[in-house]
């Protein structure tokens, strides 16, 4: 992993990495200090996540990593070498979107749409484990993200909708 | 809000870790667990590493196991899989219900039990659970392990007695057996970290507490235990008036310099958050003491 040799020594502030991004799979060289956010939008292209406040404070930034939901600005990309990571760009399936956008456009869960990417990712995460939630689980769930429009009540419908919606799937039922 | 240059090593091993460690040892060395203080403070200034060595891919720095009387848990199990294990709800309550109250999900996702308390923030939930519920942590150096006893542990504004090339490997947590605990917070609105955090310890017989560990974290500049109360619940009957008269001793041993004060609170107002929730935490213990 670790093969750059610069001046004879081996260089440890620059790595090569594996990044796979809603199933494809980058190949780069980064900095060691490159923060994960950074790599996905500026050297990657996937701009879903945003940048809010770049301390760990806003959640605009969370994807997943390996299947959880963290603050990209807050993980160096090395550290994601070799993971799995899943972006706001990797809900839809072949131009249909997936349940969390349908029930964010139904419920205006959004305004001008920036901490959305976030909202969703971590409401993704904390429905897996809380498949059935209460109104006050569901603003404690999305806690670590901010939102400066909404006002959070549609917020809060549109992961309600998406609740349903998931457990009819799971029940075999269609969405 | 860049991080200034640094050489990024993993090790995958102990043994790994200390020749990188001794390889670097004229360099200031920071470790990388969850990164969810170390990464936000090179980011602001405040930590400027030559070296950082991740911690994340060191297996035997993961895993949670149940011995007779203990719970050991690896310095790199993560908040969130600390609240859904099993083994850790039983038999640690306590620190699962802190870990639980850490942050947000994306931060209970990345940081790490071991980091948490290894940096000790005065406004950290997990150490209050660790001294009320006792402990031993396991340390690693270079010249080799020792343990240190949870009441050492803890030494001040974010001071720990681990030395700068040591690590802690596991935390062995006391079970609760057949005690009663609780771990109340209240978090700062703007922050969530805790504004005051008070966990509590207690064992009866025949309905007479008979041991009592009560500590406080937030509203002083490191985890302490509130003696006074511990010492007047011993010997009293597990019920809430007996929460409520203990309560009255919580500032005993608390010295001024310690007790916190910022713009969200003044140390009065903590002072008085330290008597309510040794009350209210107390209350909850003996709610959850066996009936
Ligand atoms: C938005 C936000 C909200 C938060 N809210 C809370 C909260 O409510 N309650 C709370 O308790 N915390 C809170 N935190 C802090 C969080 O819990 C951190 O994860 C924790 O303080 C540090 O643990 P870490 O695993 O992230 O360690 P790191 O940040 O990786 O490391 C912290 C320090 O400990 C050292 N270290 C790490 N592991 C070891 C080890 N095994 N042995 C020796 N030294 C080690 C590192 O070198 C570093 O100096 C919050 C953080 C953020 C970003
Ligand atoms: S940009 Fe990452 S939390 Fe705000
Ligand atoms: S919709 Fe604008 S910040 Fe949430």
């Amino acid at each position: 992993m670790f093969s750059e040799y610069i001046y004879g020594e081996k260089n440890m502030s620059e790595h090569d990495i594996t990044l796979t991004v809603n199933n494809t799979e980058h190949k780069l060289v980064i900095e060691s200090r490159r923060l994960l956010i950074h790599t996905l939008r500026d050297e990657l292209g996937y701009t879903g996540p945003n940048v809010g406040c770049e301390s760990s404070l806003c959640g605009a930034c969370t994807v997943h990593l390996n299947g959880s939901a963290v603050k990209s600005c807050t993980i160096l990309a090395v550290q994601a070498n070799n993971a799995d990571i899943t972006t706001v760009e990797g809900l839809a399936q072949h131009g249909t979107l997936h349940p969390i956008q349908s029930s964010f456009q139904e419920e205006h869960g959004l305004q001008c749409g920036y901490c959305t990417p976030g909202m969703m990712m971590t409401a993704l995460d904390f429905l897996k484990h809380h498949p059935d939630p209460s109104r006050d689980e569901i603003r404690e769930g999305l806690e670590g993200n901010l939102c400066r429009c909404t006002g959070y009540h549609n917020i809060v419908n549109a992961v309600e909708s998406t609740a349903k919606k998931l457990a009819e799937i799971s029940s075999g039922g269609s969405a | 809000m860049y991080p200034s240059r640094f050489d990024y090593y993993q090790a995958t091993t102990l043994s790994e870790l200390f020749d990188l460690i001794s390889e670097h040892g004229e360099e200031m060395i920071e470790f990388l667990a969850g990164g969810h203080s170390l990464l936000p403070m090179m980011k602001t200034g405040l930590a400027s590493p030559d070296i950082l060595i991740d911690l994340n891919n060191i297996e035997e720095l993961h895993g949670v196991e149940q011995n007779e009387t203990t719970t050991c848990i690896g310095a790199m199990e993560r908040y969130s899989d600390i609240s859904r294990n099993n083994i850790a709800k039983t038999n640690c309550p306590v620190l699962t219900e802190a870990v639980s109250l850490v942050g947000d999900i994306q931060v209970r996702n990345r940081g790490t039990l071991g980091g948490n308390i290894a940096h000790n923030d005065p406004a950290s939930d997990p150490p209050a659970a660790i001294l009320a519920s006792q402990a031993t942590l396991h340390v690693h150096g270079p010249s080799g392990k020792r343990t240190i006893k949870e009441d050492d542990f803890f030494t001040g504004l974010y001071e720990t007695s681990l030395e700068d090339d040591e690590i802690l490997t596991k935390i062995e947590i006391q079970n609760i057996g057949n005690g009663g605990g609780a771990y109340l917070k209240k978090p700062s609105p703007s922050s969530g970290y805790a504004m005051i955090g008070t966990a509590v310890v207690l064992h009866s017989t025949d309905g007479i507490i008979d041991t009592a560990r009560v500590a406080v974290i937030g509203a002083v500049d490191h985890a302490t235990r509130l003696t006074g109360v511990e010492d007047a619940l011993v010997g009293s009957p597990a019920t809430h008036e007996s929460a409520i008269s203990a309560a009255e001793h919580a500032l005993e041993g608390i010295e001024d310099y310690m007790v916190m004060e910022d713009l969200q609170a003044s140390a009065e107002y903590r002072e008085h958050l330290i008597g309510v929730y040794a009350k209210r935490a107390t209350m909850a213990a003996i709610d959850n003491l066996p009936k």
